[in-house]
């Protein structure tokens, strides 16, 4: 299954300004696994030390948040978009 | 400071845009997003395309969280005109146009410009940010017509 993962701007400096990467995967996770052995610098930008999606990451597959699906086992089919963003915030 | 740059600039309707949406926002602050054209080095120009209200998720009066799907669409719509996400805006509700200490820990990206409309007082303030490292650099900000 190929995966389109479209980045933001600021994780872009670990994709060598690629602003979307295809990737092979048929879950979140594995798509996320094959992405960050591409690029190791996504890691901690996208996971949690508990392998968990970061907190301060919200990723889209095509218009559904993955938390209100399956998180990081929502399965994913050839052709599907995932939209990683940057949680954006303040006070 | 060496990232006090560019000029943001705004048209009259996008600046009406913003401030309506702070004052429609109230009692709790109120945030959107910057789309327009970045150069080469990924810096934007200054020149705002669009200038998109979204909604706090926070729906707070002393925080603010961009809704994560009218980010979605603010990130669809820069990719449609060939653009970037080029900054956010949101209003501070009693304090000044500056960045707060949370909004300099929460500031996501280096090359955004940063927004803040402050309704403390009678009229609005709208000034506009970079935000580095932890520094901030105010930078000007005109309202052309359009």
């Amino acid at each position: 299954m190929s995966v389109e993962v479209k980045l933001p701007t600021v994780l872009r400096t670990h994709t060598d300004g690629r602003p979307s990467v295809a990737v092979e995967g048929s879950t979140v996770g594995e798509v996320f696994q094959a992405l960050t052995a591409r690029y190791p610098g996504l890691t901690g930008n996208l996971l949690a030390d508990s392998g968990e999606l970061h907190k301060f990451v919200n990723v889209y597959k095509d218009d559904d948040d993955i938390r209100y699906l399956e998180g990081l086992d929502t399965k994913v089919a050839d052709g599907d978009v995932l939209t990683v963003m940057p949680a954006v915030a303040g006070g | 400071m060496a990232f006090a740059s560019p000029t943001l600039r705004l048209t009259q309707t996008q600046y009406r845009t913003i401030v309506a949406h702070c004052y429609d926002g109230l009692p709790d602050e109120a945030c959107g997003m910057l789309v327009g054209p970045v150069l080469a080095n990924g810096e934007p120009t200054g020149v705002a395309s669009e200038a998109r209200p979204c909604r706090n998720a926070d729906a707070s009066a002393v925080t603010f969280t961009v809704d994560p799907k009218d980010m979605l669409g603010a990130m669809r719509a820069a990719e449609a005109r060939g653009q970037e996400i080029v900054g956010v805006w949101h209003s501070h509700t009693h304090t000044d146009a500056y960045p707060s200490p949370t909004d300099v820990r929460s500031a996501v990206d280096p090359n955004w410009m940063y927004v803040i409309v402050s309704l403390r007082v009678g009229a609005p303030v709208l000034r506009a940010f970079r935000i580095r490292s932890d520094q901030i650099a105010e930078i000007p900000v005109a309202i052309d017509r359009g």
